[in-house]
């Protein structure tokens, strides 16, 4: 328990020097492209397969479950939009982006750190925590929310495919459904989410990366530890979200 | 001058540094020596800022750098320069990049004067032709140049070096040395060096400190190390046969 306290005490310390005064904008900024190159773009064929594939599996298992006739057809569309557009876009897609961009940060700054690249920048007296974690969260609050409206379209498109050729709907009852009672408080708790989703996934990683200490090994139990507090983290602030902006 | 006094640093209740009084001296090679585990790392991450001190006094031209704060000791860290035993180039950066990193972060130079600052950089550790390549396309000798050469590009006072030359082969290893010591000469700027390299003691040492179970244990320069009766430095210095005949002859 006393670690546990340890390790969020360090976490939010971390956090006070990532968010001092940059010591030159126009490197950080650079980094920051940097970083929306390499964590966004790098993730987008992953988001664009699995968003597609899901969306499909969504639509043929609503489908496949409301084939009683009383229920109108567009529910299937319906359902779809709604689980993509509230659940599986937001908080899915962020936990295997806390899986992919997770391990990829820690095993980066802790690689950085062992092999002291994090000292030289320390001795040149460049913050090093403000230079290496905050392009990052930058890079992230910025590309996960578009990578979740593009996983929205994905998932939507993806049981918009399966519709087309999947008997017992029609594409036409998918569309009505994909339009059916739409609000738009919807995206906007998606993205509300994102945020927060975003931040948890590149600070818990980099705090995990910026203090691991030993070789090799103890990298790969950072970037694990990595994974699994972020995603633990993500489950609870969704959870708390969800029912101060839904309930 | 870096002026050390009466420094004491544990880890817990290790205690790796006690009572350390050392001066290091403008246009010398000062040497730090000593067995694995006698504090010569921490005592120079110590004098950097790396670790915080339990008490004494480190001086930096006669500015005390212990009480500063963080914006007081950023200046004197810009007239630091480190070369880190396993180099520490930033591996997502080409060798250009490297040496270019702290000119963009503390000059207000343009591009081409930054470019040809690094280029003159690369071309005094002699490396040419090596500007767009990654740190892991480097041999261990080309990676601790391009480290001399990021060390070097704001011209700075003091220069630190844990142990250059080691896991290279005797040629590169002297060759670093001769570098070290050029460089120092040419700027004369305060040298620290971190060895275990008895090649590097006899050839450069200027300014040798002993450091045996975390205490400064003997002192001298390389024509004094040979005399020594010092026991401890003795079996140190001289631990190998040939070292032994050297010592004898």
């Amino acid at each position: 328990m006393i670690t546990l306290f340890e390790n969020i005490g360090a976490y939010f310390i971390l956090l006070s020097r990532v968010f001092k005064k940059p010591d030159n904008y126009k490197l950080i900024f650079k980094q920051t492209i940097h970083e929306m190159v390499s964590l966004g773009i790098g993730s987008l064929g992953l988001i664009a397969i699995i968003s597609v594939f899901m969306g499909a599996v969504v639509t043929i298992q609503t489908a496949t479950n409301m084939n009683n006739p009383l229920l109108p057809g567009y529910l299937v569309g319906f359902a779809t939009r709604e689980s993509f557009i509230l659940e599986l876009a937001p908080t899915v897609m962020s936990l295997i982006l806390a899986g992919k961009i997770g391990s990829n940060v820690a095993s980066e700054i802790g690689t950085m750190r062992i092999s002291d690249q994090i000292d030289a920048l320390e001795i040149m007296g460049v913050n090093s925590a403000s230079y290496l974690v905050f392009p990052k969260i930058v890079a992230s609050l910025i590309f996960i929310p578009i990578i979740v409206i593009y996983s929205m379209a994905l998932g939507i498109i993806g049981g918009l495919l399966v519709s087309m050729y999947f008997d017992g709907m029609t594409l036409n009852d998918y569309i009505l459904g994909i339009r059916f009672d739409f609000k738009m408080f919807s995206i906007t708790y998606a993205l509300i989410k994102s945020v927060f989703f975003a931040f948890i996934i590149t600070s818990i990683p980099s705090y995990f990366g910026y203090y691991v200490k030993g070789g090799a090994l103890e990298i790969g139990k950072a970037s694990t530890k990595s994974v699994v507090y972020s995603s633990i983290t993500i489950l609870i602030i969704n959870y708390l979200l969800t029912q101060m902006l839904l309930v | 001058m870096i002026e050390v006094k009466n420094l004491y640093k544990s880890f817990g209740e290790h205690h790796v540094l006690q009572d350390i009084s050392v001066s290091f001296e403008p246009g010398k090679i000062n040497l730090i020596i000593g067995g694995s585990g006698s504090g010569k790392s921490v005592l120079t991450k110590c004098m950097v800022g790396l670790h915080e001190i339990d008490s004494g006094s480190i001086k930096y031209d006669g500015k005390e750098f212990t009480t500063m704060n963080f914006k007081q000791k950023k200046e004197i860290r810009k007239d630091i320069g480190m070369l880190f035993q396993a180099s520490a180039l930033f591996d997502s950066l080409t060798v250009e990049e490297n040496v270019l990193f702290p000119l963009e972060m503390y000059t207000k130079q343009t591009r081409k004067e930054m470019l040809e600052r690094v280029d003159f950089c690369l071309d005094r550790v002699n490396l040419e032709n090596a500007n767009k390549l990654y740190p892991a396309e480097l041999s261990g000798g080309m990676k601790k140049r391009v480290g001399i050469a990021r060390a070097i590009a704001l011209n700075p006072k003091y220069l630190f070096c844990d142990e250059p030359n080691s896991g290279l082969d005797p040629f590169t290893g002297i060759v670093i040395d001769q570098l070290i010591q050029e460089i120092t000469k040419e700027y004369n700027m305060t040298t620290i060096v971190i060895t275990h390299d008895m090649n590097s003691v006899m050839e450069t040492g200027e300014n040798i400190m002993f450091l045996y179970q975390g205490k400064n244990w003997w002192q001298g320069d390389n024509n004094e190390i040979v005399k020594s009766d010092n026991k401890e430095l003795s079996e140190f210095v001289f631990a190998s046969k040939i070292m032994k005949q050297f010592k004898n002859i």
